[in-house]
């Protein structure tokens, strides 16, 4: 494992428990740096617990236990010198409903600089210019730019679900993980984010959960299906969709058609 | 059509019953809300009467004269002033901060639970019980002696539960996605607390706190018991009148004196006192909602 591994995380026999109802059972996995990977399966299998292991953020909602590794980029999370302020500033995470804060969208925007830096390092010129970054990178800078002062609360859903994504850029992530992101939004809107994941891609390590076969397909390179905390298959979406070596996968997709 | 079906969009029995039971039940809350304002209207307007003579600024600046048969209010107005001032300064940053605390960061164990249930009963405990409480603890034990300090801390730990429980309110009510929003940019507690938790649920918190100046200056047992006098002798219109371990006059007390101990008081002045004390009340009642407005308006925090 000396050679540059293509792996943007892996995870090695993880088990997470919420008090004592195991979520996660022994999942093993490697998603690849750079690409899109979407994460399946029924409503309570354990798709947002096992994003929500990537930043270490479980532990933050009630009592969790986890064994078993986790390594970002080759490093184990679980690590003793893992600072989670900096964990969490490399890995961001974007929610099924919007959730910018009630501020400005400058003020959205800038938000993580402010918590990770101190107020001196950060010149209104600098400020200004990762505004202008992130908002351009996920294409609101054209529609927004006269509107930095209004409040975020106010957008479109769709503008607001981008501006989370913008959110999190000047803290320059390596892995973005997006739960159910567009299961609030139009057609439009839901379009508009698949065509932002796209343009993202290579950049960053990008994980999608969604409940839409359909996106799933036409928005990932690669797809891990789970059940009942379990890791069913991984392999590369046309492949799992048209080839699933599991009947339980098969059973799920046509499920889905049907 | 058949002869015998019914034309369309008519009205069937049933459909008249419901609109009969709609009648009734608005009827019902309708009186029931009236029953609510009515007393409190006459109450107020009978205390306006009343109190008609007597009601003009130098009632609110006298000084009692004649065995407090006559003259004004001005020593009982600035001890519960100072009263609620100071207990509030004691009870609020040590309730809202301890909420702080157990909401955002004590687990969610028993001994949370064990607290939490603590401070909704603490919050019942009739007042009475909370000036015992302050007689033993601050006047003897602390040798605080009767005084401002001892009265205003037996109100600051009869209004702490309450502050405690309303802010917990508060703070619970602040949408969990905004969290979320600041965890996963990597923020601290602290920096969660401060840049989205406080300032979205100042306005609730200050309200909690702001009710509770009504009941600091409306208890009479608590400061009776542990530092309100029947009499004090001061300056008219002096603010600055009593020191922290002097006795003060009590605007609650005061109005139970002249009603009930001292013969011959004039008739206005009972009713005229409890005007002030209704209007002050209302009047930072009024302040409180205000200052909310004016927090939730604000687009920048
Ligand atoms: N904070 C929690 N405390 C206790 N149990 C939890 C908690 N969060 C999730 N669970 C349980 O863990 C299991 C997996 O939940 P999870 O939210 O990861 O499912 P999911 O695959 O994201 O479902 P959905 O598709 O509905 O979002 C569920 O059975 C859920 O009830
Ligand atoms: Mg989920």
């Amino acid at each position: 494992m000396s050679d540059p591994v293509p792996y943007a995380i892996t995870t090695q026999d993880l088990n997470l428990w919420y008090a004592r109802f195991q979520a996660l059972i022994r999942v093993t996995t490697r998603i690849k740096h750079g690409l899109i990977t979407s994460l399946i399966g029924p409503s309570g299998c354990g798709k947002t617990t096992l994003l929500r292991c990537f930043n270490r953020v479980n532990e933050r909602y009630g009592y969790v236990t986890t064994t078993g590794e986790i390594k970002l980029h080759g490093k184990n999370i679980y690590d003793p010198d893992v600072s989670l302020v900096e964990l969490r500033k490399s890995v961001g995470m974007v929610f099924q409903r919007p959730n910018p804060l009630p501020i400005s969208v400058y003020e959205n925007v800038v938000f993580g600089m402010r918590i990770h830096h101190a107020r001196a390092q950060l010149s209104r010129a600098r400020l200004d210019e990762a505004v202008e970054k992130a908002l351009t990178e996920v294409g609101l800078w054209n529609d927004l730019k006269d509107r930095l002062g209004m409040k975020a609360t106010g957008l479109l859903l769709e503008q607001q679900q981008k501006l989370c994504i913008a959110r999190l850029l000047p803290l320059k992530p390596e892995i973005i993980l997006m739960d159910e992101p567009c299961s609030a939004l139009d057609v439009e809107g839901t379009r508009a984010i698949e065509e932002l994941m796209f343009a993202m891609k290579g950049r960053y390590t990008i994980v999608i959960v969604t409940h839409n076969m359909a996106q799933a397909r036409r928005a990932s390179d690669e797809c891990i299906f789970m059940l009942m905390g379990e890791l069913i298959e991984h392999n590369r979406t046309e492949e799992l969709f048209l080839n699933p070596h599991n009947p339980k996968t098969a059973e799920y997709i046509e499920g889905r058609y049907g | 059509m058949k002869p015998d079906t019914p034309a369309l969009f008519t009205e069937t029995a049933l459909v008249r019953r419901k609109y009969r039971q709609e009648t009734v039940a608005k009827w019902v809350f309708f009186v029931m809300a009236a029953a609510m304002i009515i007393p409190l209207l006459l109450i107020v307007g009978y205390l306006m009467v009343k109190a008609a003579p007597s009601l003009t600024l130098g009632f609110l600046l006298d000084v009692p004269v004649r065995g407090m048969t006559e003259g004004g209010i001005w020593p009982a107005f600035v001890g519960t002033i100072y009263l609620v001032f100071i207990s509030l300064a004691i009870s609020a940053p040590i309730g809202i901060l301890a909420a702080v605390y157990l909401n955002e960061y004590a687990r969610d164990n028993w001994f949370n639970r064990v607290i939490n249930l603590a401070v909704i009963n603490l919050a019942g405990v009739p007042s009475i019980v909370h000036a015992l409480f302050g007689l033993g603890a601050f006047v003897y034990a602390a040798r605080f002696g009767y005084s401002i300090l001892s009265a205003s801390l037996t109100l600051a730990i009869m209004t702490l539960p309450v502050i405690v429980a309303s802010t917990r309110e508060a703070l619970a009510s602040v949408p969990r996605s905004f969290r979320e929003a600041c965890w996963n940019v990597g923020a601290t507690r602290w920096q969660t607390i401060r840049a989205v938790v406080l300032p979205n649920s100042i306005s609730g918190i200050l309200t909690g706190v702001i009710l509770q100046v009504s009941r600091a200056a409306g208890e009479t047992a608590p400061i009776m018991f542990t530092g309100a006098v029947f009499y004090k002798a001061i300056e008219k219109g002096d603010l600055f009148a009593y020191g922290l371990h002097e006795q003060c006059m009590a605007l609650s007390m005061h109005l139970y004196t002249i009603s009930t101990q001292v013969p011959g008081v004039k008739e206005s002045i009972p009713y005229a006192t409890a005007v002030v004390l209704l209007g002050s009340v209302l009047l930072v009642n009024a302040a409180a909602i205000a200052l909310r407005v004016y927090m939730r308006s604000r687009t920048k925090w």
